[in-house]
């Protein structure tokens, strides 16, 4: 679409492009001379600040392994959670039944409409007023299930709209042969459906794993985030390095997973087996859009 | 039952809520365009700016974020965005937070309503002599704008909801006066039901709103 937006150049666009580029590589240029000249003057380029991640591995072993550990093993636990959860409350919401159909959307639509942030710090102030869970445990508990309320409603809008995005033919044909409702949604619906959602569900990951970082901000769980804090704390003030790093890992991880994800997707969309229906990475909350529509990709 | 909540600033909190989230928005609505107009222009290393921008940006968490404009910016590098105590600082801080992570995915939205113009919208119009600029201006954007209002609003939404990561920096919003409640007080279900209702009041009429916006504005095609 992009290319389809302008003519092959001229010598007139050639020489206005030119101009465009050689602007926008001064306001960079610019930009960057400005960033390099403030982290020079307040000593942040300093050696000594960068050399723990680059020379020896105590800064990996002690500080930032365990922290990402912990930040993929909320995110684990969430999604494990999540899934079987929102698939029944999506499937819930396909029901034939008002009483059951309507609940649903209810827990689901006011779930998603709420940040998670709020989830996770009613889920510590729970742990810590009706259980006995220690309070070493109760950060890990309380991001989980902030995750898992927000991700299961969230999740449970992707089921329902890999569902509907399967052909009428698959459930009138099934109807034919005289299935009865149970067995069409387990016999023919729901593996077709968890194929084509594959995608949305590999980029909600990325969402989860965005999220956990919460946990460590606000929460105390020591996840990847509050490694950071703790390193610059160690390694005298190297705020800047710590998060540079922690935010590299980041980024490699999660574009790995929306690599994996559009990856997923073109493939799915090219079988030639399959029905043809796929939820696409970003679909899932177009889809939903009958209600609040809580991007769930956001 | 709801004598405690005299001894706080409810709506007041709610309202610095409203302003990040009001504020964000224009901003990341502008930058987010910008960068979309990058990311379809003809200048190679715009789109490359754009879309490397983009590809980083929505893969860092929020949190690490909003964190690093305090930590990072405030306290390691001395910028202070023009105001003087640390409340001021703070919000506009955690404002800029907002739109360097909300424009990527406006950009995104923006430009899945580009692809949703037709080829020949765009053919039809270089082919009666417009530029770039007004084939954008004229004909491509005043349409994908129209079919980008329920995936925009879909950014408003979740941008409401970011906004309590603006508590991770201690900016006195909905998110930080729960917290205090719940310490100070003993009614942990009311106080978290009321919270609740404050954000399903700001997101759902959103939504709803929104959505039938962008049904009756987008083009039938």
């Amino acid at each position: 679409m992009s290319s389809v937006l302008y003519d092959a150049q001229g010598p007139r666009a050639k020489r206005r492009n030119a101009v465009l580029t050689v602007v926008f590589v001064v306001a960079a240029a610019a930009l960057l001379w400005w960033v390099f000249g403030t982290l020079k003057d307040k000593g942040q380029l300093e050696w000594a600040l960068w050399e723990p991640f680059f020379s020896g591995t105590e800064a990996w072993s002690t500080y930032i392994w365990p922290g990402l550990l912990n930040t993929l093993k909320a995110a684990a636990l969430a999604v494990i959670i999540a899934m079987p959860l929102g698939a029944v409350l999506g499937i819930a919401r396909l029901s034939d039944h008002v009483w059951v159909r309507v609940p649903a959307a209810v827990v689901v639509e006011f779930f998603r409409s709420i940040p998670v942030l709020v989830l996770m710090i009613f889920g510590l102030a729970l742990f810590a007023e009706y259980t006995n869970v220690s309070s070493d445990d109760r950060p890990l508990y309380a991001v989980v299930t902030g995750l898992v309320l927000y991700n299961a409603s969230v999740l449970a809008e992707i089921v329902r709209a890999g569902i509907l995005a399967l052909p009428k033919g698959q459930s009138e044909a099934a109807q034919a042969i005289g299935l009865r409702k149970g067995q069409l949604m387990r016999l023919i619906l729901l593996p077709q459906a968890v194929t084509a959602m594959l995608p949305a569900i590999v980029s909600q990951l990325v969402v989860i794993v965005k999220d956990t970082a919460l946990g460590g901000a606000v929460l105390t769980y020591s996840e990847l985030l509050s490694s950071a804090n703790t390193m610059s704390g160690y390694y005298g003030a190297n705020i800047i390095a710590s998060f540079t790093v922690v935010a590299v890992i980041f980024i490699a991880l999660n574009f790995a997973l929306t690599s994996f994800a559009s990856w997923l997707e073109r493939r799915l969309r090219r079988a030639k087996k399959s029905t043809g229906a796929v939820v696409g990475a970003d679909e899932a909350q177009i889809a939903g859009t009958t209600g609040t529509g809580a991007g769930g990709t956001v | 039952m709801f004598d405690f909540l005299e001894d706080y600033d409810l709506l007041g909190a709610f309202w610095t809520t409203v302003q990040l989230a009001a504020l964000s928005a224009v901003g990341s609505l502008i930058w987010g365009t910008m960068l979309a107009a990058m990311r379809v222009g003809p200048v190679p290393l715009m789109r490359g700016f754009g879309t490397a921008y983009v590809n980083i940006v929505r893969n860092i968490p929020l949190t690490v974020i909003i964190l690093f404009t305090s930590l990072g910016l405030n306290q390691t590098l001395g910028v202070s965005l023009g105001a003087d105590d640390v409340e001021t600082i703070n919000f506009r801080l955690a404002v800029l937070g907002l739109i360097f992570y909300t424009s990527s995915f406006v950009c995104e939205a923006l430009r899945s309503g580009i692809n949703t113009v037709p080829v020949g919208q765009a053919e039809a119009a270089r082919a009666i002599g417009l530029s770039f600029r007004q084939v954008l201006g004229l004909v491509v954007l005043p349409q994908a704008f129209r079919s980008s209002v329920v995936p925009l609003a879909n950014v408003l939404i979740a941008l409401i909801k970011n906004t309590t990561v603006a508590a991770a920096i201690g900016v006195a919003e909905a998110a930080v006066l729960m917290k205090e409640m719940i310490e100070n007080e003993a009614q942990l279900l009311l106080i978290a039901a009321i919270i609740a209702f404050g954000f399903v009041v700001l997101t759902l009429p959103t939504g709803l709103i929104l959505g039938w916006v962008g049904k009756k504005v987008a083009v039938k095609r």
